[in-house]
């Protein structure tokens, strides 16, 4: 060190402990909410935290909670989500979630704490190498071995989070740096050394894919959480070319929202739940435009069938995604808002038009799909259908502003097909890792992010034990989520496979000794209502939204039904099985090479 | 259908704790091929790393492995060689041959061919050092069979492209 550094103060940056510089790094990030739980390895960052008040400490129950529920924060709000754990058993409890971030491209910046630099290798108490544990499953770690590194370190953390191809990054922070001095460096320098992904799409492959598109004769636009991903104006940019050029839309689970579920050009999810008219648009069609979509297994069906004869353009904003399982015609590189906004430019500098003629024979096609009313299911009134429950939320929820979650199974694929969403970030699954247990915590951290907003958790009796814990958290913040569970008394997904799949022998998936979720929730200081007939549903529905506390609602739905359309794993796109297997087309089989599919 | 082809890809990556490992996970983790890595500091100043990968896979395989090592944050540039024009790759060898007699003439007089060094020596063994591309190290290695081969270490292939031009 110099002496004119040592002895000028007005040069000197502030200096303080390693903890105090977490803090002050997250308030210069703009966090107002932190998901946690403490330990040994972070005792140091709580006690700082204990000594501000910009910062509100989320206190979950278990950490992959923390996770989920910075997950259902991030997707809803569009900022990055924050988690902090202790060592150990708090890092390696995280793992799920950031797994689950990292599939579905979450910002999230989780920091755990580590034993002291000294004891790192030696097995000590509550030591794991967390960054050898998460470093395949989130976008980038660290560990911190200098102070006066920290809080550069965290800044970076949060630049890589949310730029890209957002996801999950951890900084692992051992608690001798916690306490030690250090000098603070602020966010504003902090130009990454490598990290400078593309947002701009190449001009000349968008111009091509104007010029496709105006030939199109059979075209459709497959959307997916890239969208939400780049934004509300990526939205905005989605629907005004999709009524520019009258294509028809769908989208991924993931997507949900981007484009509106009340739109004519809207043909609903595609994929394995996906709707006849979808998939046999993606199947048929000539000119095939990816926004922010990755060809998943549960899209594509069977790679060999999949949209034969299709010119395929595909808009990502990480290249890697790009021909990775179906190759392309046309890859365009580059952020989803960016890359439409020039798409939009093309088509108009262009002068192009579809073309109208065989637009209309393509939407007469679709028409025709659409006849088959592939989501139909049989109507009871002696029992409640679970898709009549969800279609009995929407209705009553529709007239305000709803977040919806879900856990994992058919109830999440009833909610994704049944709950009409006509806005972005306003629906929070998991999809690429299909965690249960996600939807509870995910809509705690909407709720955060949307204090007066109402925030339902469509839920399966088997899923919300999984993360039924976290029903304490809402209690003590007075989060008023709401969980409504479509009791089947089934894992019902399991159930449903194995009876197509493995001759209706249902092994272990049947719900077994279920508490009673009324007196449960109240047991946790929530209140518990519960609809067994089809005349009580509304009612309770309505006294669920009315209550402004957390409520968990125990549905009687069902326990046979199962959820169609389905293309079965190892088939076509276009092979699907619908519900009441009654009108004259063979249903198909699933294949050996089928089963060996997940 | 695309046939499989073997390409020698160059990584220059920041010299910091974990990141063999990254690459290293990505390839086991994605199930893609290492035939061999090498890597050592070539920037000091810079703390930058060159990783030399030699791994084969089918043309859509390939494009996968290099976006996806393009993936990693510290990561500065990856160069197919292969692909972006001629090269020179190299590895080097230590070889040891034991044996008397005959054979063991015989392996000096081949090494001679091969230009391979001798780096020790006992009355009954060689230890041949010898630098070439991993054909002519192969041909060399399967000659000394038959003639008491023992024991060999190699670095895996080391590669930087003809002409002026940095990397
Ligand atoms: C953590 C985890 N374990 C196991 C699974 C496999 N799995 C997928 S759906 C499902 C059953 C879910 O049952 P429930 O929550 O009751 O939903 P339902 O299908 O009955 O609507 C299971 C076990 C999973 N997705 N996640
Ligand atoms: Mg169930």
């Amino acid at each position: 060190m110099s002496i004119q550094q040592s002895i000028d103060p007005a040069v000197k940056a502030p200096t303080m402990s390693g903890a105090e510089m977490v803090l002050k790094a997250l308030v210069d990030q703009g966090v107002d909410v932190v998901f946690g739980y403490p330990g040994g390895a972070v005792l140091p960052i709580y006690d700082a935290l204990f000594q501000q008040n910009h910062i509100r400490h989320i206190l979950v129950r278990h950490e992959q909670g923390a996770v989920h529920a910075a997950e259902g924060y991030a997707r809803s709000t569009g900022k990055v989500g924050v988690v902090l754990v202790t060592s150990g058993p708090g890092a390696t409890n995280a793992v799920t979630g950031l797994t689950d971030a990292l599939m579905d491209s979450i910002p999230i910046v989780c920091l755990t704490g580590q034993v002291a630099t000294h004891l790192i290798g030696n097995d000590a108490f509550q030591e794991c190498d967390t960054t050898g544990i998460t470093r395949p499953c989130t976008k980038h770690n660290w560990l911190v071995k200098d102070v006066d590194r920290l809080a550069r370190t965290i800044h970076e953390a949060f630049y890589i989070a949310r730029s890209g191809r957002p996801g999950p990054v951890l900084v692992d922070l051992p608690k001798d740096i916690q306490v030690a001095q250090g000098t603070y460096e602020g966010p504003q320098n902090i130009v990454h050394k490598t990290y400078r992904p593309r947002t701009k799409g190449d001009g000349d492959k968008i111009a091509a894919a104007a010029e496709l598109m105006a030939k199109a004769k059979k075209p459709i636009f497959y959307t997916g959480g890239g969208v939400i991903n780049s934004g509300p104006r990526a939205s905005e940019l989605l629907r005004t070319l999709a009524h520019a050029t009258g294509f028809p839309v769908t989208s991924t689970l993931m997507g949900l929202g981007a484009f509106p579920a009340s739109d004519k050009q809207w043909l609903g999810m595609l994929g394995m739940h996906g709707t006849w008219e979808a998939n046999h648009a993606m199947h048929d069609c000539d000119v095939m435009v990816n926004i922010g979509a990755r060809f998943d297994d549960r899209i594509t069906g069977r790679l060999n069938a999949f949209s034969p004869n299709s010119t395929k353009i595909h808009i990502d904003i990480d290249p890697s995604s790009i021909n990775k399982t179906v190759r392309v015609d046309l890859g365009i590189v580059g952020d989803v808002a960016s890359v439409l906004e020039d798409l939009l430019a093309a088509w108009k500098a262009g002068g192009y038009s579809a073309n109208r003629g065989a637009l209309d024979s393509w939407w007469q096609q679709i028409d025709q799909w659409r006849a088959r009313d592939s989501l139909h299911y049989a109507p009871s009134s002696t029992i409640i259908k679970p898709q009549y429950a969800i279609q009995r939320l929407y209705e009553l929820t529709k007239d305000r502003e709803t977040f919806i979650t879900t856990e994992v199974g058919q109830h999440q694929m009833w909610a994704a097909q049944f709950y009409r969403f006509d806005q972005p970030n306003h629906w929070m699954t998991s999809g690429g890792l299909g965690t249960m247990g996600y939807g509870l915590p995910a809509a705690i951290g909407v709720q955060l992010g949307h204090p007066e907003k109402l925030v339902v958790d469509i839920a399966g009796e088997a899923s919300i034990l999984m993360n039924i814990q976290e029903l304490g958290t809402a209690a003590q913040f007075r989060l008023p989520v709401k969980v409504f569970i479509l009791n089947n008394e089934y894992m019902g997904m399991v159930r449903q496979w194995q009876e197509l799949q493995f001759g209706g022998r249902y092994s272990q998936s049947y719900s077994e000794s279920l508490p009673d979720f009324v007196k449960l929730a109240e047991a946790f200081g929530c209140v518990g209502l519960r609809a067994t007939k089809v005349s009580e549903l509304d009612d309770v529905i309505r006294e669920m939204i009315s209550i402004d506390r957390p409520v968990m609602v125990d549905v009687a739905v069902d326990k046979s039904e199962n959820c169609f359309p389905m293309v079965p794993s190892g088939a076509a796109h276009n092979e699907m099985i619908l519900a009441g297997h009654s009108d004259g087309d063979p249903q198909p089989q699933v294949s050996d090479e089928g089963k060996a599919m997940v | 259908m695309d046939s499989v082809q073997r390409h020698t890809i160059a990584v220059m990556v920041d010299n910091e704790a974990g990141v063999l490992a990254r690459v290293i996970g990505l390839f086991s983790g994605r199930g893609y091929n290492i035939e061999s890595l090498t890597v050592a500091e070539v920037n000091d100043a810079a703390h930058l790393s060159r990783i030399t990968l030699v791994t084969s896979g089918t043309a859509m395989v390939i494009e996968q492995i290099k976006a996806q090592l393009g993936r990693l944050v510290p990561i500065h540039k990856v160069s197919d060689l292969t692909l972006e024009g001629p090269h020179v790759a190299r590895e080097l060898a230590l070889i040891k041959v034991a044996g008397v007699g005959e054979k063991r003439v015989e392996s000096l007089r081949i090494a001679d061919i091969f230009r391979a060094r001798v780096v020790d020596s006992t009355i009954s063994s060689f230890v041949f050092e010898m630098t070439g591309s991993t054909e002519k190290i192969e041909a060399f290695i399967a000659l000394m069979k038959p003639l008491g081969l023992v024991d060999v270490s190699r670095t895996g292939l080391v590669a930087i492209g003809r002409g002026p031009d940095p990397l």
